[in-house]
């Protein structure tokens, strides 16, 4: 279990080491001087004197395998260097985003625990009745659905009508940015303005997970009731509620588990579109608007953080496999 | 569904499945019966409906729409929806009309998902098979590789390749198609690893057969099933990246009528004319649904002990 461990950390470090040098090839082979988009903008007259600072400031002269090694010398003591555009440290940056992000991001997997779970349980349990069938459709649906539609969508219920037609106060919501920034115990919202611009982007961001965390606890439990230790229990003459919670969910999470740590790459991207949907300072729209306005540092710098956080949520994951079915051993080979 | 040599499968269809109507006189062939269980399966009948829909859509864009798709059929903006006038749904920002930037927005998503899908499948396949198939220091390099790319979240990926090479239709094809392949390369490889230890490989080595005949001939066509009915959800996916690149920006501009394109033009408009939004999200929805419905009817259809 430890040496698997071990191995499996230091697998991350190459892993994470190719993932951010190609995009660091791809992004510097982009077309253009991101010399002159430093300084402003490349349709401005700039004096040449102060292109060739900027260009000596960040190091754009060096010929690109010499800016590679700076770039690593630098990243690996966890120095991120300074926006093109802003001038900011973009360690700054990165907290800060990444604190945004985290908020939406827990109640978001809130939402898909709670809601996907009890939905998916739910449906298992009730089989062929109508609400399974309604989950099934809205479940299917909601993996189709772009999120940002569906964060348009929410927007229009839940702010734009109610504005239009004059609904009390306290029933509108807010759509844009992140609003007075108010909170307690770093995630609950210290006020009711806060929540009212809380609410929406975090159902944006869970609606996919959840969905497909209901799909899958529904699989999964029906394959555990049919399981032999199922009627064994029954025959013990257990109470249902027993035998459905301490030994049906339990056995069925396994795999859940697997696809809320699986899924964290999709919540990835779905968190890039709600944030840009719903203009909320995180991470990912940062890196949208960074990619395209070709601000490197912040780019690699952001993305960095991203690829080592999903690295070690996998591992988690995967480590907690031991866990739930003490069957499972790790490290014994891999496996294929 | 049991694994046998296709040169042997002929029989297999009455191995599958009997149930008490069941004709037991004559053996089928398997794709009638696929296409049995297929054809009771609801949603996924609404979904094909609804491909062939599309694809006719797209076909005869020309005739359906009744402007084209870059012209300015309208001194007004954002008219509002009119299903029986001159702009069925009404006018955008810019005066063009919305039904038919739709209509000809067929030929973008489903061009952009079936090509992508296609690049994506074939590189897959070949190097997943290459893998699963050959092993040893070989596959050990090619799975190093996935994991670097999937190290990286796919959107970052995509926007950032896209960024790179160029914002038209065909740099994103190029796009969705590299950084698609990771999947279908992980699925062939592990069916090849299991397959290549059956029997009946054995046999076809011991025939002589050429290690790329038995590769594609013998071992493909019993790992296809899990790979079509990936490559069938697959282009729904992609036309739901695509849709995403094109909201971002970063996919193809104006005035290509993408229809994640148009709904990053309406974005601006939800108070106004939210119709502009509604609409090209429906299309958008509908069509990824159609694919997800259909990938999800051949999966129980093909393998009926899914279900």
């Amino acid at each position: 279990m430890i040496s698997y461990t071990i191995r499996r950390i230091l697998l991350i470090i190459p892993t994470v080491f190719f993932a951010l040098s190609f995009l660091f090839f791809l992004l510097f082979a982009l077309p253009g001087d991101i010399t002159n988009l430093i300084v402003g903008g490349a349709d401005r007259n700039v004096p040449q004197e102060v292109i060739d600072r900027a260009a000596e400031r960040y190091g754009l002269n060096d010929p690109l395998i010499e800016q590679f090694g700076a770039y690593w010398q630098r990243t690996v003591q966890w120095d991120l260097g300074d926006s093109y555009l802003s001038g900011r440290s973009v360690n700054e940056l990165l907290g800060e985003k990444a604190v945004n992000s985290l908020r939406l991001g827990i109640w978001a997997i809130l939402i898909e625990i709670v809601i996907g779970i009890s939905v998916g349980m739910y449906s298992a349990l009730k089989r062929y009745s109508i609400g399974d069938k309604i989950t099934t459709v809205v479940t299917a649906g909601a993996s189709a659905i772009p999120v940002f539609v569906l964060g348009f969508l929410l927007q229009y219920a839940f702010a734009v009508y109610p504005n239009k037609h004059d609904w009390p106060e306290w029933m509108r919501l807010r759509t844009s940015r992140m609003g007075p920034n108010e909170w307690d115990f770093f995630f609950i919202p210290g006020s009711v303005e806060q929540l009212r611009y809380l609410i929406l982007p975090a159902f944006a961001l869970a609606s996919v997970s959840t969905a497909l965390t209901a799909r899958m606890t529904r699989g999964s439990m029906l394959e555990v009731m049919r399981a032999d230790y199922m009627r064994t229990a029954r025959a013990k003459g257990l109470r249902e509620r027993q035998i459905v919670l301490r030994h049906g969910l339990r056995n069925a999470m396994l795999p859940v588990i697997t696809l809320i740590g699986i899924d964290l790459g999709t919540v990835i991207g779905v968190a890039v579109l709600t944030e840009t949907t719903f203009s909320w300072p995180g991470l990912g729209s940062e890196i949208a608007t960074s990619v395209d306005s070709r601000d490197l540092p912040v780019v690699l710098g952001l993305t960095l953080a991203v690829v080592l956080v999903y690295a070690f949520v996998n591992l988690l994951v995967d480590l907690s496999y031991a866990f739930f079915d003490p069957r499972i051993r790790l490290g014994g080979g891999e496996s294929k | 569904m049991s694994i046998t040599d296709p040169a042997a499968s002929a029989g297999e269809a009455e191995l599958v499945e009997h149930s008490p109507g069941d004709d037991l006189g004559e053996a089928r062939p398997l794709r009638v019966d696929v296409w049995r269980r297929f054809r009771r399966n609801k949603l996924a009948m609404f979904g094909l409906f609804l491909i062939v829909a599309l694809v006719l859509i797209a076909i005869f864009a020309p005739l359906i729409a009744p402007f084209d798709y870059d012209e300015r059929s309208s001194g007004s903006s954002r008219l509002p929806p009119d299903l029986f006038g001159k702009h069925r749904f009404g006018t955008d920002v810019a005066g063009y009309d919305l039904f038919s930037r739709l209509v000809y927005g067929a030929r973008v998503s489903l061009k952009i998902g079936f090509a992508a899908t296609a690049i994506a499948m074939t590189i897959g396949l070949t190097v997943g098979a290459i893998a699963g198939y050959f092993g040893g220091v070989l596959e050990t390099l090619i799975m190093r590789i996935t994991d670097i790319f999937l190290a990286i979240p796919y959107i970052v990926l995509a926007i950032a390749v896209a960024t790179v090479f160029g914002r038209s239709e065909n740099s994103i094809i190029f796009v969705l198609g590299f950084t698609g392949w990771l999947g279908i390369c992980r699925i062939v490889r592990a069916s090849f690893l299991s397959l290549k230890e059956l029997e009946y490989v054995e046999a076809a080595h011991a025939l002589g057969y050429s290690r790329w005949r038995i590769m594609f001939r013998h071992i493909l066509p019993n790992a296809l099933q899990p790979i079509i009915v990936y490559g069938t959800i697959a282009i729904g996916t992609v036309i739901l990246s695509e849709a995403a690149l094109s909201f971002l920006g970063v996919g193809p501009q104006f005035p290509t009528p993408a229809w994640g394109l148009m709904v990053a033009e309406g974005s601006g408009q939800i108070t106004s004319a939210p119709h502009l939004l509604f609409f090209p999200g429906a299309a958008i929805f509908l069509t990824v649904l159609a694919f997800v419905f259909v990938g999800d009817g051949l999966r129980d259809a093909l393998d009926p002990k899914l279900k």
